[in-house]
């Protein structure tokens, strides 16, 4: 999969259009968790619509994400930026293990500075 | 048997490129009745005009089918080129090959396929066309105008200065609208009231004009030319022709805790009020929501100070009629609501302000005499955050998906102000884009950058949290990449701006069509940008769309231009192709009424005994002619098909569907 295809199958499991983005930055404006990342909302975002998307994927900055929607809530567009993190998430995982999540595997997946609605989120998601 | 003749345009080679026009020619001269056809380069041009003047003399020629444009471009020029040569003008058809053929398809075959069949039911048409002949209607030399802001003042100025008559409806209690709330104007800075009250004043001077303030249109009759418009003069408790403006009982009147809305509820004012000292009609108006007198009956204070005796406790709503032969809508804009804007905090601080708010904060006549102080604790500001695009550009629900386009101008307006009056004073401004198109606009976004020094920042504030006396912004920097947290002593939110409330029910009494965001829809976009499709019904201002000042009255000018156009006209040649009823088979059940957009069918009581002796009356439909737009829709409601429309009749439509299915 080329990193375009990649991204498009990102916009797919996130249901984000990032066209829609007009780049104003409120979602980078108001995530709390900023300091914690080395990119940030608004280039997830721009990262998945141009397909640039190798730094992110090689990155740690979407587990920063807290999932508390707050970009999703204040977007005057609609773009969902907290959707994309989801869907990163989903992709890296599914990468993984061929596409295969079992309950009892959870436990060793765990990382202390992973939130835990990622897991949540990532479970109900996965494809079985 | 019509003799018909058909003419084939090249359009240059619009059409000529992609349809087959000598084959147009030869195809249809077989229809029946055809008896000449001819193609020509340019039809609209003054030779081919001639053309078809000259073959309807030679051939006797009793219709003419016209394979060009769409009607819309050239259908009038057609229609008088005919009868210029004594045929009626409605025995002419367009076939339109060009926008519906031979622009929108590539296939040379295929367009001429259809540029035939789009002839063929044309010629089907014009074998049932009759003459018609158009009525004149009278038009009352008066106008009125909706609203009494500075678009509505600028088109009535320029009406009456053409020398007819002019009545401005305003809904508040003085003429002036937002601008007498604005302290300084972009790009020049001069101040608002300045330029505004002078033309307030020749407003009220002027012979042919006369002003309604707190009034408000009730109803709406008639048509272009001949509007009855019943107007509700709602009661100010004070007789306007014999108060003399003297004000001593606005400052003897023991209730202040009033909300001032002329400062936007910053401060308050008495429950007798005169907005402010330039308002015209300078007269007092009692707020009887909070009037003691009026409330409990004990006071009357206003009514002994007042030496006029103009105080009139009893005073009713009362409803008047007026004659019109044209209205402008100039009903204006208001900012939106922040109360669904949570992250900004506007319901959290009174230091966080609208705009508008801002301008009286900084107005000489404002709650503070123009010192800027914050609304909390009367303190200067010291770090002031702007933010743009609060609510405009936003396909939320509670944003707006237009650009409220005065925004940019009149941020960077305050934050200029702000350095200058109080260089002290650290300005920070967060923009998405700096839109600043407009003579002298750019340069002065440029002038608050580089020479007031007031730090734009491409990005959008995400929260303001009110902390101790400070506000903590915390926003994004998108070309630094790196989220700013600011202290600030004041917020300022540069509200999108929406149509007037008032708008919606008034577009509903004239049948003036709006769009989704309750603006005023124009006839056409470009050509005729200040007419509304309903005619009669002119628009200038905010009511239209977002527009500054100087563009406001700009269109008003226009405006006036167009209402001046009309009323200088004796008579109204009407429109021929109009609904008609059958009367013999309508049942009076109301359904074609109930769907005509512009009220131009009403029900009469007939008599239809043959015999002397006994009655037999019938309720049966009525089209007023002059008002009728021929749009249609009555006759597809008609239950029984008694409604039917000159010139587009059922049989002709249905002769054209026979043509292109054969």
């Amino acid at each position: 999969m080329d990193n375009l295809e990649i991204a498009k199958e990102l916009q797919i499991l996130s249901g984000v259009n990032p066209r829609k983005c007009m780049r104003c930055g409120k979602c980078s404006g108001t995530c709390p968790a900023y300091d914690q990342m080395e990119y940030h909302p608004h280039q997830f975002v721009n990262m998945v619509e141009t397909g640039k998307i190798e730094k992110l994927l090689a990155s740690d900055s979407f587990y920063a994400c807290l999932s508390c929607f707050a970009c999703v809530e204040r977007c005057p567009r609609g773009v969902e930026p907290a959707n994309i993190v989801e869907a990163v998430r989903l992709w890296k995982i599914r990468q993984q293990d061929q596409n295969h999540l079992h309950p009892e595997q959870i436990p060793e997946l765990l990382d202390e500075n992973l939130p835990q609605q990622a897991i949540v989120s990532a479970f109900r998601k996965y494809k079985k | 048997m019509q003799r018909i003749g058909v003419f084939v345009c090249h359009c240059g080679t619009n059409i000529a490129a992609t349809v087959d026009v000598k084959k147009v020619c030869e195809v249809l001269k077989d229809e029946p009745g055809v008896v000449y056809t001819q193609d020509y380069q340019y039809m609209c041009s003054e030779s081919g005009q001639n053309l078809i003047k000259d073959a309807i003399k030679e051939h006797n020629l009793t219709g003419v089918v016209v394979c060009s444009c769409s009607p819309r471009m050239h259908e009038a020029t057609f229609r008088k080129a005919v009868q210029s040569v004594g045929l009626n003008p409605y025995m002419l058809e367009v076939a339109n090959i060009r926008e519906q053929c031979s622009w929108i398809h590539k296939n040379v075959e295929e367009a001429t396929e259809k540029a035939v069949i789009l002839g063929r039911a044309a010629i089907a048409k014009v074998h049932l066309n009759a003459p018609l002949v158009a009525g004149q209607t009278p038009v009352t030399k008066r106008a009125l105008v909706i609203g009494g802001g500075i678009a509505g003042i600028q088109c009535a100025l320029d009406i009456a200065d053409a020398g007819y008559q002019v009545d401005i409806v305003e809904k508040e209690p003085t003429v002036g609208g937002k601008m007498t709330k604005i302290d300084k104007t972009f790009p020049t800075l001069d101040c608002s009231s300045c330029i505004l009250t002078p033309k307030m004043v020749d407003v009220a001077q002027n012979e042919n004009i006369k002003i309604y303030s707190y009034s408000e249109v009730e109803s709406v009759k008639g048509f272009v030319g001949n509007f009855t418009v019943g107007i509700k003069r709602k009661a100010r408790y004070v007789k306007e022709d014999i108060c003399t403006g003297c004000g001593l009982c606005t400052e003897k009147c023991p209730q202040k805790k009033v909300p001032n809305d002329y400062n936007l509820g910053l401060d308050t004012k008495r429950a007798i009020y005169i907005p402010f000292a330039q308002a015209v009609p300078k007269v007092a108006t009692i707020d009887p929501n909070y009037c003691t007198m009026m409330k409990t009956g004990k006071c009357g204070i206003c009514s002994k100070v007042c030496s006029a005796g103009a105080i009139d406790y009893t005073q009713k709503d009362e409803i008047i009629e007026e004659q019109y032969g044209a209205i402008v809508v100039a009903t204006g804009y208001n900012p939106i609501k922040l109360d669904a804007y949570e992250e900004f905090g506007y319901s959290q601080s009174p230091d966080v302000v609208t705009s508008l708010e801002f301008e009286r904060l900084m107005s000489a006549s404002g709650p503070n005499g123009g010192h800027l102080v914050r609304p909390s604790d009367h303190k200067e500001p010291k770090t002031i955050v702007f933010i743009q695009c609060v609510g405009s550009r936003s396909t939320t629900e509670c944003g707006k998906p237009y650009c409220s386009k005065i925004c940019c101008m009149y941020t960077c307006k305050h934050a200029m102000l702000c350095r200058e009056k109080y260089p002290d004073t650290e300005v920070y401004v967060f923009y998405i884009d700096v839109r600043t198109p407009g003579k002298n606009y750019d340069e002065f976004f440029r002038r608050a950058v580089e020479e007031y020094n007031v730090h734009y920042i491409k990005g959008m504030v995400g929260k303001v949290a009110p902390s101790g006396d400070k506000l903590k912004v915390q926003a994004s920097d998108l070309l630094n990449n790196e989220q700013l947290h600011i202290d600030a002593d004041m917020v300022v939110l540069a509200a999108a701006i929406e149509a007037d409330k008032s708008a919606r029910p008034l577009a509903t009494l004239l049948t003036a069509s709006m769009d989704t965001n309750d603006f005023f829809t124009e006839a056409h976009a470009k050509l005729r940008p200040v007419e509304s499709p309903t005619a009669g019904v002119f628009l200038a201002g905010c009511a239209q769309g977002p527009k500054d000042i100087p563009e406001t009255v700009t269109q008003a000018g226009a405006c006036a231009s167009k209402v001046i156009g009309l009323l200088a006209k004796d008579h109204l040649v009407g429109n021929p192709c109009v609904a008609h009823p059958d009367e013999m088979m309508c049942n009076g059940c109301s359904t074609c009424a109930n769907v005509c957009p512009y009220g131009a069918i009403t029900y009469e009581n007939k008599d239809f005994s043959r015999r002397k002796d006994g009655s037999m009356m019938r309720r049966v439909a009525q089209v007023n002619p002059a008002v009728c737009q021929g749009c249609g829709c009555c006759t597809v409601a008609c239950p029984s098909g008694a409604m039917d429309l000159y010139g587009f009749s059922t049989k002709q439509i249905m002769a054209e569907v026979d043509a292109i299915c054969k």
